[in-house]
């Protein structure tokens, strides 16, 4: 397995960040390293194991479908880089 | 003005002994600290301090102590580490995509401590979105360790993620801090600094309210100079909460009367691959005395095997940043935080993130979008869950011969900022000893145990069953007891 420049540029689009043209090599060398050492759990048998998706043996809890929250709308747009009218912004995404 | 250090060195259990007695007021507490702060502010421990918050709660405390209404930590100053949000006050997850976010809202864990009394101080430095083991990925900068080598004055890392909250403890900047750990950024950073680190069983702690990094390991708890005082703190950072889905519906013990239940018979597990080739022979030599300290103490060492040891790091380097890019997918430049302007959303996406992001996050998140794109999926995220099983596998069988894990905490001790930079993978081997108990969710805690050869801190990791922090703290006393180690950065008094 091998991570090219292009394989990086794709990831970089997949994970919406943007990774200037000239860190794309650089980038692509360290994660093959990263990722070679990663490659060592082929060694592992794992058949028949199951995977493991959380460290507590948990059972989600039902609750109740109620409302427990809300009216907090200015404190919820306090932060917004930029907020208009009540509501988030977002440059412009239909013509 | 200097810091009154008869009250900057008192523990928690001291502090909050005297307060109650009226020995000195919560304010003249506060007021140490907060001078112990500014004097002592080339750490770079704080992210953000709040000495006028700190003088209006400890005020607030006097008033109460004065009515015979103190509660359990009633004055008590505390660091909060900067991943826990805060009501008021700003939160960066040591992040530039944060900068200057300002929560409306209080984490459960630092609710409860001021629902016990305790005071802020302020926000501790640690790792950018905890991702580190050294404190030096912070976008506020790194953090020093207030230990340095014999004849040798570089400064050295603190240890990571929770870097700011353990330095700021060992240096007397305040008693205890808050810290979270995802694969030992509260154990490492404890040994780097000479203090004590628990990280309790995953679901003790509520997540809610802190900045999430790898959600199926994160979890709270504290750093303080000894295993009494970390046990008291993490009494009020425990307990259930609905608002988080993983947190575990079960009593609270009295973590502090821990400290005093008997080991004697209990059964420590050594695992033999914990003894790694080319490890540092004063970590070899400072393990064995640890058995022996547990010996004198009345326990029985076993040799014990976790065979997929070797596997715990990759494992981690799967799961943590597959789970990170999900995570940190909400930082978009819309709702909070920073925004780059784009000609179109998605180039604001881009260019926000891109911007916002360190050089170690935005290489978290790639990995973590790689394991997780299609084609690759099972290859690489199914197969370390299949792993990580077989670690939880191995964990519960050792723990069918023993009741406790002694390890070393670390393969070395605190290292000069800038050194392991080049290398991602040798500044990840630092959690070689502390991400397996992390995969398996186990608590763990980090005692001071002795020095090395250039005169720096090094720890040694305790770990339990699930749910059985108190066996930890009571081996953990054990060890604090018969080591008698001495904190030398508390500043002359």
């Amino acid at each position: 397995m091998s991570l090219d420049k292009a394989t990086v540029a794709r990831i970089a689009s997949l994970a919406r960040l943007k990774v200037p043209n000239a860190e794309l090599e650089g980038l692509a060398t360290e994660l093959n390293k990263i990722m070679g050492w990663i490659s060592e759990l082929d060694q592992v048998n794992t058949d028949g194991v199951e995977p493991m998706s959380q460290a507590a043996d948990l059972k989600l809890r039902w609750r109740d479908d109620v409302v427990t929250d809300g009216g907090v709308r200015d404190k919820v747009l306090a932060n917004a880089p930029d907020s208009r009218e009540g509501f988030f912004t977002v440059p412009k995404v239909v013509e | 003005m200097t810091a009154d250090r008869a009250l900057t060195a008192l523990t928690i259990a001291e502090a909050r002994d005297g307060l109650k007695a009226r020995k000195f007021s919560a304010l003249e507490l506060a007021e140490a600290h907060i001078a112990r702060m500014a004097e002592m502010r080339g750490l770079n421990a704080f992210i953000t301090e709040t000495p006028d918050a700190a003088r209006k709660a400890a005020a607030a405390a006097d008033a109460r102590l004065a009515k015979g209404e103190g509660r359990e930590l009633e004055g008590v100053p505390l660091g909060i580490k900067d991943l826990f949000c805060t009501d008021g006050v700003m939160t960066t997850a040591a992040s530039k995509i944060l900068d200057g976010f300002t929560p409306p809202y209080e984490s459960t864990v630092s609710q409860k401590l001021w629902d016990a009394g305790a005071v802020m101080l302020g926000k501790t430095n640690l790792d950018e979105f905890a991702m580190g083991s050294s404190n030096t990925t912070s976008h506020f900068g790194p953090v020093h360790n207030p230990w340095q080598r014999k004849g040798d004055n570089r400064p050295l890392v603190p240890g990571g993620s929770s870097g700011g909250s353990a330095a700021a403890v060992a240096a007397g900047l305040c008693p205890g801090a808050t810290a979270t750990d995802t694969g030992g950024s509260i154990r490492q950073p404890a040994a780097f600094c000479g203090v004590a680190g628990l990280k309790p069983t995953y679901g003790r702690c509520s997540r809610w309210g802190i900045v999430a990094f790898a959600s199926s390991l994160d979890q709270a708890g504290p750093i303080a100079r000894t295993v009494r005082d970390t046990a008291i703190m993490l009494t009020h950072m425990s307990g259930f909460d609905a608002k988080d889905s993983t947190s575990v519906d079960r009593p609270v013990p009295d973590f502090e009367a821990a400290c005093a239940k008997p080991v004697k018979g209990l059964r420590v597990g050594i695992p033999a691959e914990y003894r790694m080739d080319g490890m540092n022979p004063r970590i070899e030599q400072l393990w064995q005395q640890g058995i022996d300290w547990l010996k004198d103490a009345g326990m029985q060492p076993v040799e014990i095997s976790l065979p997929h040891t070797k596997y715990a790091l990759p494992v981690y380097y799967i799961l943590a940043p597959a789970e990170a890019s999900s995570n940190l997918a909400r930082y978009d430049g819309v709702r909070y935080g920073l925004r780059a302007e784009g000609k179109d959303l998605r180039e604001m996406y881009e260019e926000t993130r891109g911007q916002g992001f360190g050089a170690e996050v935005r290489r978290r998140i790639l990995i973590g979008t790689y394991v997780l794109s299609a084609g690759y999926y099972d290859a690489y995220y199914l197969k370390a869950q299949k792993v990580r099983s077989l670690i939880a596998r191995d964990f519960a069988q050792a723990f069918e011969k023993c009741d406790v894990i002694l390890t070393p905490t670390a393969p070395g001790a605190a290292f000069a900022i800038g050194e392991k930079q080049d290398d991602p993978i040798a500044m990840y081997l630092n959690d070689v000893f502390t991400v397996p108990a992390s995969l398996a969710g186990l608590p763990g805690i980090s005692v001071p145990a002795g020095l090395d050869g250039d005169g720096l801190p090094l720890g040694l990791q305790l770990i339990g069953r699930a749910f059985d922090e108190e066996t930890v703290i009571a081996s953990a006393q054990a060890i604090e007891d018969r080591a008698a180690f001495k904190l030398t950065t508390l500043g002359d008094a």
